[in-house]
């Protein structure tokens, strides 16, 4: 992949809820094939930073540029459209059909019959081979029964397999492995790591900072809607502002983050 | 043996033929052919020869019932797609109005104003309801009630479109024959391909946008664009009811706005059960007979109807087609439960 400018850039975003600032003038680039992590407490702001991105949250003030084209506050599945795909931290699926019924939907989107040259083509075979790829597999029952009969860490790579489905160029993954068990993670996150090796821009949010900090190049670290750091794994963890957020040692943080 | 006092439970199996594959059939015998063919054929065999062995007022009622039918239909689809209205008459008015009104003003004849009442009745309801699109449940419902009671008073108050006197001596559709097979075969048509368009990649769609839109919109579709053509098919296939209808009886009034029109098919579906059509069409092809039927009784009869009514709703909640869906395509077996 060509390194023509960044893929994303976030200028200045904020958005309040009545009076809480969800997220407040966060500021960040992102370079093609870049695997960036994003971290903070419970609270801090961080799924409502990806729904202001992806659309489902429209930004108070602040802008969005993805591509170079600005995409504040456009439809999500506009958005959508133009190769930036989600995950849900609660994991949004249609739990009655089967689950690669789930992956077909994203498979009738505009964007897929463009990408294949104008036609759908057989969309039952492109939804297996996709489960197939995330460890549902292919001759087993597994991809034929119905979503709501999986175990949880299933349904977390199915919501992955919905989300790849778009051919996306951006991916971002709120929370992937939360509710996952160990075993389940460590089968994921290889999959994470090999797409990010193929030349897709990953965006990261997770808690479990052990497995984040093994695969991003970057992290960004939030709190109370902020930007308190910025930089690879090794000195976000050397931050005092980090540490204060984290194990709460008083450290100003508006002079940290200014 | 069975010890006193176990208690029992029913085991449902399904019969061999669907466990066999979700979407391919490999039918084997002429049993089997006659399995799957027969629940379809024979009803929709029986539909067509009615009208051959109706006459008069019973002919009428058959008409009567496939309108109720197609609003039904028309409302089983909105709700596939998350759309609940409780507006069916806004299709309905609109195409009988649209069919009365292009024949009485500018004399086209019944060849040229049905499809165009249908065509235009399904753009004019999507227009009309797209602003709304937005809107879930009980509020999308709110609106689609007003819509009609807005129309029927607007012409009541204005004297526009006949007044309160409607538009009559219309042109009637050749012979009555030919009205009772064009809403039989109307019916039939929307039935199966209703059923077909469900089981279809564009209804998967339609039903996962009922069942969570961020999920779909976050798979780069568009769900306002699908949500009106949902609105477009929907409101052709009531505004063709109610342009037959308007030829049927060569006469259009501020009736087909009326509160029946948008609450009896909701009853159909309720009676019949959601979700698969052949209920919303079971449903209307009951309750409407029923009704006529009961006229016998005087004064009594919409007190039995509503009992009844009721009765079924409480006792076969699931709707009556898939009661009798279950009982045909599963064995049941009592196991006691240890």
């Amino acid at each position: 992949m060509a390194a023509q400018g960044p893929i994303l850039e976030v200028r200045r975003l904020s958005k309040n809820f009545g009076g809480v600032r969800a997220v407040h003038e966060v500021s960040f680039t992102l370079r093609r094939g870049e695997f960036l992590g994003v971290i903070g407490p419970n609270g801090s702001g961080k799924t409502t930073l990806v729904n202001l991105i992806t659309g489902f949250v429209k930004p108070s003030s602040g802008s969005v540029f993805f591509k170079g084209a600005e995409i504040t506050g456009k439809a999500p599945y506009k958005i959508a459209g133009l190769g930036l795909a989600r995950t849900f931290q609660m994991v949004r699926l249609f739990y009655n059909l089967p689950a690669y019924k789930n992956v077909i939907i994203p498979l009738c989107s505009p964007r897929v019959k463009r990408l294949r040259g104008g036609k759908y083509g057989e969309k039952d075979d492109a939804a297996i081979d996709i489960l197939d790829d995330m460890g549902f597999e292919r001759d087993s029952f597994v991809p034929y029964k119905p979503a709501g009969s999986l175990p949880h860490g299933y349904l977390k790579r199915l919501d992955l397999a919905r989300a790849l489905a778009l051919r996306p160029e951006l991916l971002i993954l709120d929370e992937l492995f939360s509710g996952m068990s160990m075993s389940e993670v460590a089968s994921t996150l290889p999959i994470i790591e090999r797409l990010n090796q193929e030349g897709l821009t990953i965006v990261m949010i997770e808690h479990r900072l052990k497995e984040l900090f093994r695969v991003v190049d970057r992290v960004l670290v939030l709190n109370f809607g902020m930007k308190i750091a910025e930089g690879t794994p090794s000195e976000v963890m050397e931050s005092d502002a980090v540490k204060s957020a984290y194990l709460g040692i008083e450290v100003d943080v508006e002079a940290q983050a200014g | 043996m069975t010890e006193p006092g176990s208690k029992f439970r029913k085991k449902r199996l399904d019969r061999g033929i669907k466990a066999r594959a979700d979407t391919i059939f490999a039918v084997a015998s002429w049993r089997e052919i006659l399995y799957l063919l027969l629940p379809r054929a024979l009803p929709a065999g029986f539909l067509l020869l009615l009208p051959l062995f109706l006459d008069g007022y019973w002919e009428k009622v058959l008409v009567y019932a496939c309108m109720f039918g197609l609003l039904a239909l028309s409302w089983d689809f909105l709700a596939s797609c998350g759309l609940f209205s409780l507006g069916q008459s806004l299709f309905f008015g609109l195409g009988a109005y649209l069919a009365g009104g292009l024949n009485y003003y500018l004399h086209w004849p019944p060849v040229v104003t049905l499809p165009v009442a249908t065509i235009g009745g399904g753009l004019i309801c999507s227009a009309l309801l797209s602003p709304v699109m937005r809107l879930r449940g009980v509020y999308f419902a709110m609106v689609t009630l007003m819509l009609p009671i807005l129309f029927m008073k607007g012409i009541e108050a204005t004297g526009l479109l006949g007044g309160t006197h409607g538009l009559s001596a219309l042109s009637p559709l050749v012979h009555d024959k030919v009205s009772a097979y064009l809403a039989v075969l109307g019916f039939l048509v929307c039935l199966f391909a209703f059923r077909r368009v469900i089981n279809s990649d564009y209804g998967l769609v339609l039903m996962a946008i009922r069942d969570d839109d961020r999920a779909v919109m976050s798979g780069g579709i568009n769900i306002y664009w699908r949500k009106s053509q949902a609105l477009f098919i929907a409101g052709s296939v009531g505004a063709f009811a109610g342009a037959l209808m308007t030829h049927h009886y060569q006469f259009v009034g501020k009736s087909v706005f009326a509160l029946d029109y948008s609450i009896l098919p909701v009853a159909a579906v309720a009676l019949g059960g959601q979700g698969s059509f052949a209920g919303a069409a079971l449903g209307a092809m009951i309750l409407v007979p029923l009704s006529e039927a009961l006229r016998a009784l005087g004064g009594l009869r919409i007190a039995i109807y509503c009992s009844i009514l009721i009765l079924s709703i409480l006792t076969l909640p699931e709707g009556v087609f898939h009661y009798m869906e279950r009982k045909y395509q599963q064995f049941e077996t009592k196991v006691e439960v240890r």
